[in-house]
């Protein structure tokens, strides 16, 4: 019965598939039939239907998430503790310094920048006749791949030599509104640290149509009432979007802001499609983790990234999560 | 109820069909034992190895690239008896590590880094077995003593050199070159002197002597670390070369930093680069698959990259032939002199995870003349040579990789293999790569970037 566990051959393969959906078949069927049993004690279907998410859970998150942090306090071989030394690395070396730099630059632009955008589009297609239209517009980014926005953005940044006659065309948008408008054009990506405002241009853009949905939906909450209200006590324009609109859809603003600020911190497709793997000093911290771990071999240095990264990211999900809670018991 | 329990089913069946194609998965491919050669008297020396299995593990994972090795084994099968089970994986370099630890190490794995066999041998003590005699005895026969150095580890002989490729080319279109009269130069004055007589011949326009480019995705800056390595053995010497790479001369020495500025007198000068892209910056953003297309146009003359780049012909001009009468050819990088030759290169290396009689005899076996010539035989579209001295270069059908043949075993040749394969990972794929981009990119300078690659050095 050897072939049953190394299987070689086309049809040995076939013998190991029918027999393998038999036995999920037998072990699902079993399952089906017992949870039905009404005289069964509670606790058996409980387990039987968390139990798989509980294991799932425990070996594929928790269990590698406890293996990071360890990780991070040893050197990498994973043999010897080395204390906070790792750390002291990430914080104290230059290069890292950069990273950090960056990662604080995105994470305190791209959710402010976006969900600004989002809000303010929001308001002002608001019950206009090109409402849908326009929604759809800004929406569009968000179903692109991050990877496919970087690589239009890559276009739009794209440089070409002038030449020495300097009457080569500009094939990047960006490079060629700078040529009619008397400049030279410029090689975006490589005069740090304007290149990581580029990259972060590229995350708003894709975020912004996110915020905006979102918001507009918060917006089309607010009962008429108060419009009605305020607008009879004299509220106009920017004083009933700063009074009335924004303050109707706090909870929502908070609830955008920390998801945005979650996904850009786990950014890392934009930075490594567009800077060459995070190089030209555009590295951010998900983008470093992964050189160190796997291209370095530095797990140590990689493992204490992802903590720091993860010492990062709990304070804003906390919040996020007691965000929601509020906004849902308000309703 | 009936509404979940149709649910319930669908649930099953879309989990089994998640299993069904993982199944389909895991294969592996075995060698039938039907064809091979006529003549086993060569192989008495392995024994009667009947019913014995070796397991191989390697990189090479495609069909098309495994072939030729899997029919190469088939003389040794036939005549000793042995069964060779080969495996590919995409992963290996990230495999390997694992399995041998997890202690299901395969019998022989083909490691394409020296820096990977030491880390294998000094992390998993034991593990690795020394080759045998047979084995060790064939590579003092048939290779240059360089490539049983890269095979060992404290001094200590473990694996055996398989392929090998050369490194220290520049490309060039014969025709083009004919037309304005230049020739292939033979020392580095020479080649600096057609640098400028190319600058001379096209004033005024934005045809440029050389044409570079850098950029492989995570991988940014390699292209740059060769013409480092290929400087450093042209300036220093192979000596120099051994010290920097074991780190007895720090990474900011003079030494280092003058090579790297000798690099530098092509690489970031605007007169010589980067035809057909642009100045010196764009260096750092032109893909290097595709840094050699402007020959084929006439906006550059010369491309320094590695032999495997012939392939890469054929993807900017489905037309364009490559060998000496080609559209496309290359000459080895000169050196200072006319009668120094060194030879920036690399290859594989087969390390042994067991001391079992066939695998050691397998072992021997891929150093042997006898192997050469059937992995030559077994790769009728070429792309693949040693440097096993009695492999018959008539058997290579490749241009490029008969001249590679020829340059290693030329008598004068000194060979190094590739500087930042030997460097530990954290420089040889890290802050190497980084700092040559930055040097490129940012307009570094020389020491600053030895400064900080030499900082970056893991401590012992």
């Amino acid at each position: 019965m050897m072939w049953l566990l190394k299987p070689e051959t086309l049809p040995e393969k076939l013998a190991v598939m029918v027999v393998a959906i038999l036995l999920f078949a037998v072990v699902m069927g079993l399952v089906l039939a017992v949870v039905d049993r009404p005289r069964l004690p509670k606790w058996v279907p409980v387990a039987g239907y968390l139990g798989p998410a509980l294991l799932l859970i425990t070996f594929g998150l928790l269990w590698p998430g406890m293996l990071t942090i360890r990780n991070s306090f040893y050197d990498h071989t994973g043999n010897t503790f080395v204390g906070w030394d790792n750390f002291a690395v990430i914080f104290t070396d230059e290069a890292f310094l950069i990273v950090i730099r960056n990662t604080l630059l995105w994470v305190a632009l791209v959710p402010t920048l976006a969900t600004a955008l989002g809000l303010v589009y929001a308001v002002l297609v608001d019950r206009t006749r090109v409402e849908k239209f326009a929604k759809t517009l800004i929406f569009l980014p968000m179903a692109i791949s991050m990877v496919g926005a970087s690589i239009i953005w890559k276009f739009v940044y794209e440089y070409r030599d002038p030449g020495v006659r300097g009457d080569l065309p500009q094939i990047g948008l960006l490079n060629q509104i700078v040529v009619w408008m008397g400049g030279e054009p410029q090689q975006w990506l490589l005069i740090p640290p304007a290149n990581t405002f580029m990259l972060i241009i590229v995350m708003i853009w894709i975020q912004a149509g996110f915020a905006m949905t979102v918001l507009s939906a918060a917006i089309k909450a607010i009962p008429d009432e108060t419009i009605e209200a305020a607008k009879v006590d004299g509220a106009m324009g920017l004083r009933l979007f700063f009074f009335i609109t924004v303050p109707s859809v706090r909870p929502a603003i908070i609830v955008v802001l920390t998801t945005i600020a979650m996904g850009t911190l786990k950014a890392f497709d934009i930075v490594y499609t567009m800077a060459a793997g995070g190089n030209f000093d555009t590295s951010i911290i998900a983008n470093e983790f992964y050189t160190q771990s796997f291209n370095q071999n530095q797990q140590n240095i990689g493992a204490a990234l992802a903590v720091l990264l993860f010492v990062m990211v709990v304070p804003i999900v906390v919040y996020n999560v007691r965000q929601m809670r509020i906004s849902e018991g308000e309703r | 109820m009936s509404h979940a329990r149709v649910t319930r089913v669908l649930v099953a069946a879309a989990s089994a069909t998640a299993l069904l194609a993982m199944a389909a998965c895991s294969s592996t491919a075995t060698p039938s034992t039907s064809t091979a050669a006529g003549d086993c008297a060569a192989y008495t020396q392995y024994g009667d190895l009947t019913g014995k299995t070796v397991s191989l593990f390697t990189s090479i994972a495609s069909d098309s690239e495994a072939k030729p090795h899997i029919d190469s084994y088939k003389p040794f099968e036939k005549c000793t008896g042995a069964t060779i089970k080969y495996e590919g994986s995409r992963d290996f370099e990230a495999q390997l590590p694992v399995r041998v630890k997890a202690g299901n190490a395969p019998d022989l794995a083909y490691i394409p880094q020296p820096g990977l066999l030491a880390t294998l041998v000094t992390e998993n003590p034991g593990k690795v077995f020394p080759a045998g005699d047979l084995a060790s005895k064939n590579v003092d026969t048939y290779y240059q003593a360089a490539w049983k150095g890269y095979g060992s580890v404290d001094g200590k002989f473990y694996a055996v050199p398989v392929g090998a490729n050369v490194k220290s080319f520049v490309w060039y279109s014969p025709k083009a070159f004919s037309d304005k009269g230049y020739t292939v130069p033979a020392t580095w004055d020479e080649l600096m002197a057609l640098s400028d007589k190319i600058v001379a011949d096209n004033p005024n326009s934005d045809v440029k002597p050389w044409c570079a480019g850098i950029e492989s995705g995570g991988a940014t800056g390699w292209p740059a670390t060769d013409w480092i390595e290929d400087l450093m053995l042209r300036v220093n010497g192979a000596d120099v070369y051994d010290q920097w790479v074991n780190h007895t001369v720090p990474f900011n020495d003079p030494k280092v930093v003058a090579a790297i500025d000798k690099a530098g007198t092509i690489l970031k000068d605007p007169k010589y680069v980067n035809g057909g892209f642009g100045g010196v910056k764009t260096i750092a953003t032109t893909p290097f698959a595709e840094a050699g297309a402007p020959i084929l146009d006439g906006n550059c003359f010369m491309h320094r990259q590695a032999s495997f780049y012939q392939a890469n012909w054929a993807t900017f001009d489905k037309k364009a032939t490559v060998g000496p009468d080609g559209d496309i050819w290359a000459f080895y990088l000169p050196s200072m002199t006319a009668d120094s030759k060194p030879v920036l290169g690399g290859g594989e290396f087969a390390a042994a995870f067991s001391d079992r009689p066939e695998v050691q005899a397998f072992q021997a076996y891929l150093a042997s003349p006898e192997w050469s010539n059937a992995k030559a035989d077994a790769t009728p579209n070429g792309g693949w040579l040693s440097a096993n001295n009695k492999l018959d270069v008539n058997k290579l059908t490749m241009p490029v990789d008969k001249l590679s043949y020829q340059i290693l075993s030329d008598e004068k040749a000194v060979f190094r293999f590739d500087g930042s394969d030997l460097m530990p990972s954290k420089v040889g794929a890290g802050s190497f790569w980084k700092e040559m981009t930055n040097w490129i990119a940012l307009d570094k300078s020389s020491q600053d970037v030895a400064d900080a690659i030499e900082k970056s050095w893991p401590a012992k």
